[in-house]
């Protein structure tokens, strides 16, 4: 999708509260944490793709139609990721952080807000270079199931693949990627192997609780989209899934320093955002 | 509070031939000048920036790199970080997102201006330069249809003219068509002393 949009001033968007809360109400999808900006433009694109006007014109065909609902929720949680997106996380990761999971006798990991998986099928990838992956679970959610759909299919066009490959080789990639998925039809699939270490499942930052102790979570660029108090929920979901010495690894512009969190955690790679749980 | 004459915030989006010509703009931002200035340059989305270490010895203004959820308080030169989209929120404050590119670019122009437009409106001062994709040509329409003041750069005088030229084809209307030093003027008669 690359189309200039404008944005119709028309729309009044002193009523977004409400469409939040009715959104809340009857679909129990919690967006009113989300800071607004974004929000607004998601909002716009999605209503220039069905053609409402007004917010109100949405609210009341989204209300009245399921359908059209978990259509806007395609719009709402858009994410585009790649394999290895900033490999320098990724080497840091590869070289500062498995070291000490290798410690653990099992592994469990949590990739917060996953969407169409591509750092689930790179975190999948990177323990089995690293020999971990046959002890270790993954626990890849999302609140978007069609999107969940989608990371768990690890189908991707294969126009991304020269991309997926320069970050994989620059984070420190041990086997050369095409060893990992077989192309067909202008698609790759990625090697249902890896697949069999995770768990797919629905989970909400905003309105869910922890369902597992784990060593390591990893949840990139989904924080920017929040505000603060609901940033500072999700952070504290890690605090509580986090073991002792468990590590947590943010997106590159996202940062512990201003969070309520920030006190339980200790910097490993200041750059590349990757934090460990304090022993309390 | 008027600590920017007529405006509260200053916008600038550039792409090809944009660091020459910021070279000429930034370090004419006075540095008494009380509101942010937020800029998008496009680049190369795979390595880091030098923009701040580019710009910060040349400025009379504190250089940053944009910062999620940063506070803009007094007067600073934000940059929009490599493949991340520049947007402001209520507060005022900074919003990074990774959303889809928009004309191949990720941070773009168009995202910047509409939701600067949308915060500020008519104290909203928009500047757009050299390019040579037509980023930013909506979110000068934006502007104005905001009340905003838009200066975009003569596409005769612009290294690349289809970023210009895009915008006067968007919104004909676009309050200042200038060259750079008039551009440098301009922003640097910004500090005028406060009229309330």
């Amino acid at each position: 999708m690359d189309a200039a949009l404008s944005p119709d001033p028309a729309v009044e968007w002193e009523a977004l509260p409400g469409f939040l809360e009715a959104v809340y109400a009857r679909y129990h999808y919690d967006f009113r944490g989300y800071a607004q900006s974004s929000l607004k433009r998601r909002l716009r694109t999605a209503m220039l793709h069905s053609g409402e006007r007004t917010l109100a014109q949405l609210q009341q065909r989204v209300l009245a139609d399921a359908t059209h609902f978990a259509q806007l929720l395609g719009f709402l949680t858009v994410q585009v990721s790649e394999l290895f997106r900033d490999p320098p996380f990724w080497l840091a990761l590869r070289t500062q952080v498995m070291p000490m999971l290798r410690t653990f006798p099992s592994l469990k990991i949590w990739l917060a807000g996953c969407s169409s998986g591509e750092e689930v099928w790179t975190m999948a990838i990177l323990l089995k270079e690293e020999g971990l992956l046959s002890r270790a679970v993954l626990y890849a959610t999302d609140i978007n199931a069609s999107a969940l759909a989608r990371a768990e299919a690890g189908i991707y066009g294969i126009d991304r693949i020269p991309g997926f490959t320069g970050n994989h080789q620059r984070a420190g990639g041990k086997a050369p990627l095409s060893d990992y998925y077989s192309a067909a039809y202008g698609h790759v699939v990625f090697d249902k192997a890896l697949k069999r270490h995770v768990v797919f499942a629905d989970h909400s930052l905003a309105t869910d609780s922890v369902f597992a102790e784990v060593q390591l979570v990893c949840c990139r660029n989904v924080l920017i989209y929040f505000d603060r108090p609901l940033q500072d929920r999700a952070l504290a979901l890690f605090r509580e899934a986090l073991c002792h010495n468990g590590f947590l690894g943010l997106g590159s512009k996202e940062t512990l320093r201003f969070s309520a969190h920030a006190a339980a955690f200790d910097v490993v790679a200041a750059h590349e955002r990757l934090y460990q749980k304090k022993r309390s | 509070m008027n600590r920017g004459g007529p405006f509260d915030a200053i916008v600038i989006g550039a792409s090809a031939g944009g660091v020459e010509a910021l070279g000429v703009l930034l370090p004419a931002l006075p540095g008494r000048l009380r509101i942010p200035v937020l800029v998008v340059l496009h680049q190369p989305r795979d390595r880091p920036s030098l923009l701040v270490e580019v710009f910060a010895g040349r400025c009379a203004l504190p250089v940053h790199e944009a910062e999620d959820k940063q506070i803009l308080g007094s007067g600073a030169i934000h940059f929009a970080p490599p493949d991340y989209h520049l947007l402001v929120d209520v507060g005022p404050r900074i919003a990074l997102s990774v959303d889809p590119p928009l004309h191949f670019s990720r941070p773009s122009i168009d995202v910047l201006f509409e939701s600067a437009a949308e915060l500020w409106g008519q104290r909203l001062l928009a500047v757009l330069l050299t390019g040579a994709n037509a980023d930013g040509a909506a979110g000068i329409a934006c502007v104005a249809r905001h009340g905003g003041t838009t200066v975009v750069q003569s596409p005769a005088h612009a290294r690349h003219a289809v970023m210009p030229a895009s915008a006067l084809a968007a919104h004909p209307g676009v309050d200042h068509v200038l060259d750079l030093p008039q551009i440098a003027a301009l922003l640097a008669g910004l500090d005028a002393p406060a009229t309330d």
